[in-house]
């Protein structure tokens, strides 16, 4: 018997992902956090930095989610700004063309900037 | 000076200061026993994220509960400040963990029990939107530390109002079942919210007139109330004296919890 049914990224099934709902209005019949859709969570830790993935909650609409992510994810002064976005809209490459995706790129080192002398002003490079 | 102050252990501190001193204990108890109640739905919460949100709220008002305790601490030992007198020098936790229930003056609101979700939003609404109120006004108040204390725990308070009123509308205007819940939970708690806009001795004596918070809170809760499809009640009896010390039965029982091991292991630590 399978207990754990375990989702990657854009794998979200519509039955359980809980699609329907959109608004506060209308939230899931079900009332247990389950039925509530999977979101992704993305933190900016400060000005001029990207958003950066910090994980994943579960919330039944977008106002929720970003509650939630401001309660689950930002307590010890992680970020000043949140993205969420359900998990189900998220289209992810397959693990099994890892190969023929990212294995191409290893013998070709000259694609890293390593070959040049900066100078010692230059930080963050 | 009112009856439940000048009998309890701090009887050195003079009228003018021992008014100021209720008023900011009041303050401290009410923020102190709504976080101990929310705080018993740790590990307990629908699901993982709400159980965290809620005991954030939690935090937050322990954290104000603890400014305000220190506060008065500190003018309590001012007028007496050798140890003694049986419970020695007053300190936040002394204030928290060896007052009895009849000098807790937190209003009746804040110890009612959580029940169920819907239950617990509602007083949490209820309360955050005449804590907004009242904090908003003592920003300005001429005892400054009050005022810090206000002006900090306002952002707190602000966002507490603003998760409690989607849950309140949510539930209100969600499912037949959901929707059921929240007219049980407004029938539960609407007769405690009266307490709260009638000031007591102490609140007089500082000319804190809670009276006139009464207008900005009902305009809130209703409009909320409104989106969430319930209804204001109206000519419902209203409970009081959690304020002067006079409590509903449930607040032994948060005590005895709260208390119990600074009461069996006096003075211990961790």
């Amino acid at each position: 018997m399978n207990y754990i049914r375990k989702f990657y990224y854009g794998d979200i099934p519509e039955d359980k992902g809980g699609a329907e709902i959109s608004d506060s209005k209308n939230p899931p019949s079900g009332g247990r956090g389950a039925d509530w859709p999977l979101w992704e969570v993305f933190i900016r830790s400060k000005q001029g930095l990207d958003h950066k993935h910090a994980g994943s909650l579960h919330a039944a609409d977008a106002q929720m989610a970003i509650e939630n992510a401001r309660d689950v994810y930002t307590r010890r002064m992680e970020g000043e700004s949140i993205w969420v976005v359900e998990s189900k809209y998220i289209t992810a490459s397959n693990p099994e063309e890892a190969g023929e995706l990212y294995d191409p790129a290893k013998d070709k080192i000259y694609r890293h900037p390593s070959f040049y002398n900066l100078p010692d002003e230059v930080n963050l490079m | 000076m009112e009856t439940t102050y000048s009998n309890n252990k701090f009887s050195k501190v003079p009228p003018q200061d021992g008014f100021r001193v209720a008023y900011i204990l009041h303050l401290a108890d009410n923020s102190l026993i709504l976080g101990q109640r929310n705080a018993e739905w740790c590990g307990h919460g629908p699901v993982l994220e709400q159980d965290i949100a809620i005991t954030n709220i939690s935090l937050d008002l322990i954290g104000q509960a603890r400014s305000f305790y220190q506060y008065a601490a500190q003018l309590i030992n001012q007028h007496s400040p050798s140890p003694g007198g049986g419970r020695g020098e007053a300190s936040e936790d002394s204030l928290a963990y060896l007052r009895t229930e009849r000098e807790f003056k937190n209003c009746l609101l804040a110890e009612q029990p959580n029940g169920d979700w819907a239950q617990t939003m509602l007083r949490q609404f209820l309360y955050s939107t005449y804590q907004y109120y009242l904090y908003r006004f003592l920003q300005t108040n001429s005892d400054t530390t009050i005022a810090g204390i206000a002006e900090k725990s306002l952002k707190e308070v602000s966002y507490h109002l603003r998760w409690s009123s989607e849950w309140v509308i949510r539930l209100g205007d969600g499912t037949e079942e959901s929707h059921k819940r929240m007219l049980r939970a407004v029938d539960e708690l609407w007769s405690y919210t009266g307490e709260l806009f009638i000031p007591a001795p102490y609140e007089k004596e500082l000319s804190i007139d809670t009276a006139f918070l009464k207008d900005d809170w009902a305009k809130k809760v209703n409009t909320v109330f409104d989106e969430a499809a319930l209804t204001v009640p109206s000519n419902v009896f209203m409970q009081e004296g959690g304020k002067t010390g006079t409590h509903t039965e449930h607040l032994g029982y948060i005590l005895s919890d709260l208390q119990y091991l600074q009461r069996a292991y006096p003075g211990c630590d961790w």
